[in-house]
């Protein structure tokens, strides 16, 4: 089991405010992940989950158990540090065992489990080293390990992969997303990262000064931002936000439209422009696009066969069932 | 950029370095040659370098004087029963002071650190009934707790500086893994601040073996340290250098000889976290 809800949950630090009342439920096995800018408190919030942080106000149950003032230890909860946070003293193998150490299991059991979880992450040869003698790869494998010997009732991960190279992050996000299919658990992922919450997440909750600006599965969240913020912030390269006379065209204060939702013509086209930077990914070309609709320049999404030449004119259609609409406190109109 | 370290520089650096540890290590090295002259010789002007008659005949005269094992002894329990309650004490307290800091933590080190600038002296005389009150002059529980005391400030500054170097992310690893508070302690803190504990532990156990104020004022025969071993050879009248001298060297023997088999450790130590 691992459903947490969170109930008007409150956390301030002296006379600043970090999270104000905030409600939020997570339901058994999901793959929730939180995301925003950084010192947006999702890191905080995932803390209070924890019992790292104590909550100012509010509750927060834990499988209808009332956990606000339970300590961490108690929690039955596991973590993943950013830092990986490896006992620098132990083995590998005492390292994966502590958690059992502390939960008083007899020394068959734990070894069954140790090894157990060492097969799966492919740590078995490293058993006898110390973290200081492993990859910064094989150092969040441990860390993971560590976590789900115990079989904690939700996994909580606090940017796990903000530490290593980019390549290592792509394996190891498939890693974490394979974990999740199997045991079922329920986990918690931080991240300032939006492409990590679009490809793990069942559930991503968007932050910004500690204020949930949008719960819901990653299309959700893509095709229908509930505010510019949310608009600009899941999606990449990011939406074009489009303010002014443009945008009273579709009786709105602000449109927004993805690159990959404009097309691109030579020829003609709804908004005339001046073709700037391209940046050739291979399979992609994005062009950044000065034109009248806009002051600041629209990105377009082409595949990767056109070519423009910087400084040429070009015409750029935006499809009209993918133009977002939003008010003038930018939340979006239906 | 390395700095260029050229062979002028390396001499020069290497010529003071060996300046200074002369200068630290003559007192030490003339207490022993000293102690092993007669006592004309000790006084002799010009002083003797080292052509002299050697004579062990003070280490003679001090062992039939008093009892030499029953001073170090009682000096082993003082140092090392002050450093380990010191220690017991110190770790909680430097802990709760390093992760869940107050507004007043800064302070409160200060304030303990500013104990140490009160001259000992000050204090004689409500120690010295507090001491008669409860029986304890002349003990080595009243000493243990009195040298306790007074380096408990240096003791949980020493490990308050070892503990912040350890990442707090590590101890809440522990406590997510369902490491209580004495277990955190135990298995997570006190492992990994082994140098740092080391050294603190060293430097005080010397500390208190040094200790001669409050050991020659609250002890009499029972409980006696080394160090009123060697006051009470040194006398008003009469020649005495070269019995005070032996004194001394036997007193400071074996704390030499702990610091010599321990100083990489206490090198570690005091240089701990300096580099990652």
């Amino acid at each position: 089991m691992g459903r947490i809800q969170l109930d008007q949950v409150k956390k301030t630090f002296g006379d600043v405010t970090v999270i104000p009342p905030l409600d939020l439920e997570i339901e058994d096995g999901e793959f929730v992940v939180f995301v925003g800018p950084s010192g947006c408190g999702k890191s905080t919030l995932l803390r209070l989950i924890a019992g790292l942080e104590d909550t100012t106000d509010g509750t927060i149950m834990i499988d209808d158990h009332d956990a606000t003032r339970v300590p961490p230890a108690k929690r039955g909860l596991a973590m993943v540090f950013q830092s990986y946070a490896l006992y620098p003293h132990m083995s590998v193998r005492k390292n994966i065992a502590f958690p059992l150490r502390m939960a008083k299991l007899d020394q068959a059991e734990i070894d069954r489990r140790v090894d157990g979880a060492a097969d799966v992450l492919n740590l078995t040869d490293y058993l006898d080293r110390r973290p200081g003698q492993l990859s910064g790869g094989q150092r969040q494998r441990v860390a993971i390990g560590r976590a789900i010997v115990r079989e904690p009732a939700a996994f909580l991960f606090d940017e796990p992969l903000s530490n290593l190279d980019a390549a290592l992050r792509v394996g190891m996000r498939l890693e974490i997303s394979e974990l999740h299919k199997r045991l079922a658990t329920t986990m918690i992922y931080v991240t300032h990262d939006q492409v990590e919450a679009m490809t793990m997440a069942d559930k991503i909750v968007v932050l910004q000064a500690g204020v949930i600006e949008q719960v819901g599965s990653p299309l959700e969240l893509y095709r229908r931002p509930r505010n510019t913020f949310v608009a600009g912030f899941i999606g990449s390269p990011k939406m074009n936000l489009i303010a002014g006379a443009e945008a009273a065209k579709h009786s709105a204060a602000t449109i927004g439209v993805r690159p990959e939702h404009i097309e691109i013509s030579e020829t003609e086209g709804a908004w005339k422009g001046t073709v700037g930077v391209s940046e050739h990914l291979g399979s992609d070309t994005f062009f950044h696009v000065q034109c009248e609709a806009s002051p600041e320049p629209l990105t377009v999404r082409a595949t990767g066969e056109v070519s423009l030449s910087y400084g040429g004119e070009v015409h750029l259609t935006p499809r009209p069932e993918h133009i977002h609409r939003f008010d003038g406190q930018g939340l979006r109109i239906d | 950029m390395a700095r260029a370290v050229t062979t002028r520089r390396k001499v020069i650096t290497t010529a003071a370095a060996w300046a200074i540890g002369l200068l630290i290590f003559f007192p030490i090295y003339w207490t022993i040659l000293t102690s092993f002259k007669t006592e004309a010789q000790a006084i002799n002007d010009p002083p003797l370098f080292f052509f002299f008659d050697w004579t062990l005949e003070n280490y003679a005269v001090v062992q039939e004087r008093s009892d030499y094992m029953r001073f170090l002894w009682n000096s082993v329990i003082i140092a090392g029963g002050s450093t380990v309650l010191g220690i017991l004490i110190a770790i909680p307290a430097a802990w709760s002071m390093a992760f869940v800091p107050s507004r007043r933590t800064k302070d409160i080190l200060l304030w303990m650190l500013s104990t140490k600038m009160l001259p000992a002296v000050g204090v004689l005389y409500p120690i010295s009934l507090i001491f008669v009150e409860f029986n304890l002059l002349d003990t080595r529980g009243g000493l243990i707790a009195v040298l306790m005391l007074i380096n408990l400030p240096i003791i949980v500054w020493m490990l308050y500086t070892y503990f912040k170097e350890i990442p707090v992310d590590i101890l809440e690893a522990a406590r997510m893994d369902g490491a209580g508070l004495r277990e955190e302690i135990l298995y997570v803190l006190t492992p990994m601040a082994i140098p740092g504990i080391a050294s603190t532990i060293l430097l005080n156990f010397i500390l208190a073996w040094n200790e001669a104020f409050w050991t020659l004022n609250l002890t009499a025969a029972q409980a006696a340290p080394l160090t009123a071993f060697i006051a009470s050879y040194s006398s008003p009248e009469g020649l005495f250098f070269a019995k005070l001298s032996a004194a001394s060297t036997m007193a400071i023997a074996p704390i030499l000889i702990l610091g010599w088999f321990s100083q990489k450790q206490l090198v570690r130590g005091l240089t701990f976290g300096a580099v990652k």
